[in-house]
């Protein structure tokens, strides 16, 4: 287990050197124009030569590989450079703002994973029953609806027409301390609506797995020794039903991502996401290499988890694979 | 679960959703903040706070004052000057004596030395302060003792002073730092109504109310600006309670008319849409067509239709309602005269309906930024009306980087408008050695007589003489349109009734921080009731 951990962390430093590089060959040959973007509509307005000159004190006509290798060695040495977007440090930008999409991201995965089981489990019980048919209904509607859509419907439910929950924001508009009930009740919707986009899959998987499951003979045989449905359900069921959605877990991290800035943009949550495609559509080199490392640490982990999970789950798999 | 029970829940679910719901509709909304505090909606965040990168650079910044300030109607007065500039003959060395007594939020005293550091950081090099153009006048700011500033310009430039709005800096603190990534640049220090309390990028920033403001510490004592990019969701989000004011497009506001708890405001705006039209197309090129094309547009639809109303034609770059427009420059919508001018210049119609002129088919392509829904219908509807004049625009989306190589000969819808002073847009917008450079001058017009009026208007200190120019070029765009103005945009926002004090300013094309009702939060009393 420790090997498979070892090895896959050493595999991970050429992985994240190539995405890098990557990173700055695509957002060198996008059609984006740093300058443009630093200038917004100012640059609109302003004479050639200063924008030449910006251009210049921005050192964005170096060539690709020089600007690459810059940003990795002062990187490497702790220094991430400076966001030419937030006109900040990267490392105080990521900082700022990755616990905020940590957070909602963990809280919504939560949602997704233990609510996802318990409904597939419930509905493998029957098949076909009108659980079943009514929780897999709303699954294959929800899977369908996109996030952007769903933030707006939970707004307008909760926030309009109940007045119960607050619409946006990490705190009340109006409050200038981050304290923890502020932001627990500013997390819920948030968390609400990332949850369900991402519930489906897991209750999906689990309802396949747990049914195909208790219709092997091993559990037939459980049921015919008298065992107490719990235990069947539970004890084999569930456990090898699990398999297929623990690989899950580890590849739902990217969707996860991806969801997270929709999610983000409808309820102002000052995460990491938004910045993120602010980082590339403003061709912000420093900021976006450091998003990416991120994200692709975050996939990569996230893969040796479900692998790590699928290993503990099922002792016939081994951590060698 | 069985059947029954299953029935059971979701009985007992429905019947919890509709007791909530009947709660909820008798529960009043939610106040989203105090009796003395603020929250409004906005739909786009600086990058920065720091005035050296540009923030705040036309007024109202808040956190910052000015030199001078704008009053509701836009005429200059001082702020951080004791009293407007003193100009010399010459009109190219302007004196300001500062106010005495005024200090930075931190406690310690402004003076001329600020303001001396404030030009010269942005005139740097090395600053990355993208509006460093319009300073271009300056060729040096001196300080004269503590509280004295001298500048001396390169050439008379008669609306200098209206440039001297832009926030001043303490040097104390953003001169110790990078000016253009320290801490300065996103939390800032000045001598404004407000102190920065907190910039959550992308959710808000909150304002505290500066007890120590030399204009009297104002009555809001919190102002938070949400950052809501979404038009929809800041429409919900007022309807909830939780703001008290937003920018809104004319549609959504519309929803909020008959809110008795609730205000519309639609400040009037130099805010134009108007289609490039490139001298170096042989189509556009021709003054005929060009002509033609300006009274062939029915400008009236466009308010009614794209603008619900909020807007008004535009005949210029200066609006109908502005001091500086030119009487007798207004264009009818007249379709026959714009075909009468297309068939005397010899431009007649081909098998398909298009003007034809020595094999030169009446047809140019126009480009707009993609995604920008405003400037699509602009150029949907330019180019319907051209059609029924024989004349074929084909519409094209594309991103600034797309437009830029091919505004040399192709048409872009573009958007502008600065209501300071004339000299700030037309310069740029009209002088044929502008033609080219960067975004000015996108259509490379080319009028002698536009050059010299606009020279006159920027060199000239006398009002009336100024007048007389920028008549001069608004007659001149009559018979040579460089481009066809379309509308003036109005901004509409919707804020709840509960202060005494709102206003709207004339707005220009780029919304500052500043505009909206709420430019002058800090003199907003709380409404006896």
């Amino acid at each position: 287990m420790a090997r498979m951990a070892g090895r896959r962390t050493l595999f991970a430093a050429p992985v994240l050197l190539a995405v890098t590089f990557g990173v700055f060959a695509i957002a060198d040959l996008s059609p984006f124009d740093p300058v443009k973007a630093y200038a917004g509509t100012a640059g609109l307005t302003a004479s050639q030569a200063d924008l030449d000159q910006l251009r210049l004190n921005l050192a964005v006509d170096r060539p690709l590989v020089t600007r690459w290798w810059d940003w990795l060695t002062s990187a490497l040495t702790g220094d991430l450079g400076t966001s030419s977007v937030m006109r900040r440090p990267v490392a105080d930008v990521i900082a700022e703002r990755v616990g905020w999409s940590a957070l909602l991201a963990a809280c919504a995965f939560a949602v997704a994973v233990l609510v996802g089981t318990v409904f597939g489990v419930l509905a493998a019980r029957r098949p076909g029953g009108p659980l079943d048919r009514i929780v897999s209904g709303l699954a294959y509607t929800l899977e369908a609806a996109p996030a952007f859509w769903l933030g707006l419907l939970a707004i307008w439910f909760f926030s309009v027409r109940l007045g119960a929950l607050p619409s946006g924001g990490l705190t009340d508009a109006g409050s200038d301390t981050i304290g923890f009930g502020q932001v627990a009740s500013h997390l819920v919707l948030p968390t609400l609506v990332l949850g369900l986009s991402q519930l489906p899959w897991f209750f999906l998987y689990v309802r396949q797995g747990v049914a195909d499951a208790l219709a092997e003979d091993p559990v037939r045989g459980a049921r015919a020794r008298g065992l107490a449905e719990r235990t069947v359900l539970l004890g084999h069921g569930l456990r090898s039903g699990m398999l297929p959605m623990l690989t899950l877990i580890g590849s739902r991290v990217p969707e996860l991502i991806t969801g997270a800035l929709l999610v983000e943009t409808v309820f102002s949550w000052p995460g990491i996401a938004a910045a993120t495609v602010q980082a590339a559509t403003s061709v912000d080199f420093p900021l976006l290499a450091a998003l990416t490392v991120l994200a692709t640490a975050a996939v990569l982990a996230g893969n040796l988890l479900s692998d790590l999970l699928y290993g503990l789950a099922d002792p016939r798999v081994g951590f060698d694979g | 679960m069985t059947a029954r029970t299953a029935r059971g829940v979701a009985g007992a679910t429905l019947a919890a959703a509709l007791i909530t719901g009947v709660t909820a509709c008798s529960a009043p909304a939610a106040g989203g903040s105090g009796a003395d505090a603020v929250v409004v909606g906005i739909a786009t965040e600086p990058e920065t706070l720091s005035p050296l990168l540009g923030y705040g650079k036309d007024g109202n910044s808040k956190i910052f004052d000015g030199l001078l300030t704008h009053d509701a109607d836009m005429r200059l007065k001082p702020a951080l000057a004791e009293a407007l500039p003193e100009v010399s003959a010459d009109g190219r060395t302007y004196t300001y004596g500062l106010r005495k007594g005024v200090t930075f939020s931190d406690g310690e005293p402004f003076s001329a030395k600020d303001v001396v550091f404030t030009y010269r950081t942005i005139l740097d090099a090395g600053t990355n302060n993208a509006s460093k153009t319009e300073l271009d006048a300056i060729e040096s700011v001196m300080a004269r003792g503590e509280a004295t500033v001298v500048f001396t310009l390169k050439y008379p430039y008669a609306p200098f002073a209206e440039r001297t709005v832009l926030p001043i800096a303490p040097e104390h603190i953003a001169g110790k730092q990078d000016v253009n990534s320290g801490d300065f640049t996103t939390r800032p220090v000045g001598t404004g109504p407000y102190t920065l309390a907190g910039w959550s990028k992308g959710e808000k920033i909150s304002f505290r109310a500066n007890p120590g403001y030399w204009g009297g510490e104002p009555a809001v004592k919190r102002f938070t600006m949400a950052v809501v990019k979404d038009d929809d969701v800041r429409a919900t989000r007022l309807r909830s309670g939780e703001l008290d004011g937003a920018i809104l497009p004319p549609n959504l506001a519309r929803g909020f008319a008959e809110d008795p708890a609730r205000s519309t405001y639609a400040a009037k705006t130099f805010d134009y849409r108007n289609v490039t039209l490139p001298t170096h197309h042989p189509v556009t090129g021709d003054v005929a067509v060009r002509r033609a094309l300006d009274i062939a547009v029915d400008r009236g639809a466009m308010v009614d239709k794209l603008l619900e109303g909020a807007g008004r034609p535009a005949h210029g770059p200066v609006p109908t309602g502005s001091p500086w427009f030119a009487a007798g420059t207004e264009r009818r919508h007249d379709l026959d005269a714009a075909k009468r001018i297309l068939d005397e210049a010899g431009w007649k119609p081909g098998e398909d309906g298009i003007r034809v002129k020595d094999g030169v088919r009446a047809s140019f392509p126009l480009w707009y930024t993609s995604g920008d829904k405003i400037r699509q219908d602009h150029a949907l509807a330019f180019a319907s009306d051209a059609k029924k004049a024989g004349v074929e625009v084909r519409t094209e989306a594309g991103t600034w980087e797309v437009i830029e190589p091919r505004m040399r000969t192709e048409a872009v819808l573009a958007g502008g408008g600065s209501p300071a002073d004339p000299d700030f847009d037309q310069y740029q917008l009209l002088t044929s050695s502008l033609g080219g450079d960067g975004f000015n001058n996108m259509a490379r017009y080319d009028e002698p007589a536009v050059d010299a009026a606009l020279a006159e208007g920027r060199r000239s200190g006398d009002p009336a003489a100024r007048k007389a120019a920028y008549d001069t070029v608004q007659r001149e765009l009559v018979k040579n349109p460089g481009y066809v103005f379309l509308t003036h945009i109005d901004h509409v926002y919707v804020v709840g009734d509960k202060w005494e004090g709102l206003t709207t300013q004339v707005e220009p094309h780029d919304h500052g921080l500043g505009s909206g009702p709420w430019w002058n939060v800090e003199t907003w009393k709380p409404k006896q009731k």
